[in-house]
């Protein structure tokens, strides 16, 4: 199935979780993002849950501050 | 109010444009903008708008200029190091255009002195570096219903959002909370390249001088994204608001201002 991932289209395996998405993205500092599917936010708490579907277009959203440090 | 022959010359690039003429530039003679933090993002954003002839600038920050800021905060001098930041920033704005009156706030903001310092504005942006101030600047213009700009930045990347009261979703609408001070195990200087705040700071600005002139689409239900490594810019629809938010939704739990602690990062 294609899933669109921050803009970009790519072939994924069905029953594809947002949490699976995560790790398969190396997305950096996984426990403070947001996650939007299809223009409406998911819940963190539900990511091991929230399956993926064909067409479906997923935005991550980072927490960036304004200096220079960052959390790990 | 007319303008002096000076001002029709200084201002001559914005009244040749349709979208600002000599309304617009009144419109920014009497605008009042307070930026909260004067360092990469806000050090660009106070000039640009300083240039631009916004009237009334507010700035609000605690810190003293330090050698390792001007790299990035090209509104504070060599000579500038060990000066408080606002000191120094009006001291810049002052040199750059008369026109402008600066109000410095030499302070921290928090839930004592927030709503009475952005009381006056009409247009607030956010310049901070933590997450503490940026839920606290959230809350209380969602709380005074004024229009504020959010940035942030990290090494080569920055974003930025503008919310307008009962347009579109607010930052705590995205982000939901900041990280728990104790639940987050580190963290430490990831550096920023200079030119970021300039870039970023600047489109803050930009937002300010669109919201008061009343020209084009704002940031508002956008998150705009900035890679420099890709040059790739990316205009992000956020979800529209569904009135479950904390703070902006329609039966808020967060009706008080919270002050955060935040996770230590200084001397890492």
């Amino acid at each position: 199935m294609k899933i669109t991932v921050a803009g970009e289209t790519k072939e994924f395996n069905e029953g594809l979780t947002i949490a699976e998405l995560i790790r398969q993205e190396n997305i950096e500092n996984p426990d403070y993002i947001t996650v939007s599917v299809n223009d409406e936010f998911a819940d963190n708490e539900n990511f091991p849950s929230i399956e993926l579907h064909d067409g479906d277009a997923v935005e991550f959203l980072y927490f960036m501050g304004g200096g220079s440090y960052v959390i790990l | 109010m007319s303008f002096s022959n000076e001002q029709l010359e200084r201002y001559s690039r914005h009244i040749i444009l349709k979208e600002v003429g000599v309304k617009g530039q009144k419109k920014l003679l009497n605008a009042k903008v307070l930026i909260i933090g004067a360092g990469g993002l806000g050090a660009p954003c106070a000039m640009y708008l300083a240039a631009t002839g916004v009237g009334t600038i507010g700035i609000a920050d605690a810190d003293e200029v330090d050698l390792s800021n001007l790299q990035r905060q090209i509104i504070h001098a060599t000579e500038d190091v060990g000066k408080p930041k606002v000191q120094s920033a009006k001291e810049t704005i002052n040199k750059m255009n008369p026109d402008v009156t600066v109000n410095t706030y030499h302070e921290f903001v928090s839930s004592e002195n927030i709503m009475k310092i952005i009381k006056d504005y009409d247009f607030i942006i956010d310049g901070t570096d933590n997450f503490p101030a940026k839920f606290l600047i959230n809350d209380a213009c969602v709380m005074a219903k004024k229009p504020f700009c959010h940035a942030g930045i990290i090494r080569f990347q920055g974003q930025l959002m503008t919310y307008v009261p009962e347009k579109g979703p607010c930052y705590r609408c995205v982000f939901k909370e900041p990280p728990p001070k104790d639940a987050v195990p580190t963290c430490k200087q990831a550096g920023v390249i200079g030119a970021m705040g300039g870039i970023i700071g600047s489109l803050q600005a930009m937002e300010a001088i669109k919201y008061i002139t009343g020209t084009g689409e704002l940031l508002t239900g956008y998150l705009l994204t900035f890679n420099a490594l890709k040059m790739e810019f990316r205009k992000i629809k956020l979800p529209k608001p569904n009135g479950k938010c904390a703070v902006c939704g329609e039966n808020p739990s967060i009706t008080e201002l919270i002050d955060y602690e935040q996770a230590e990062c200084n001397g890492v």
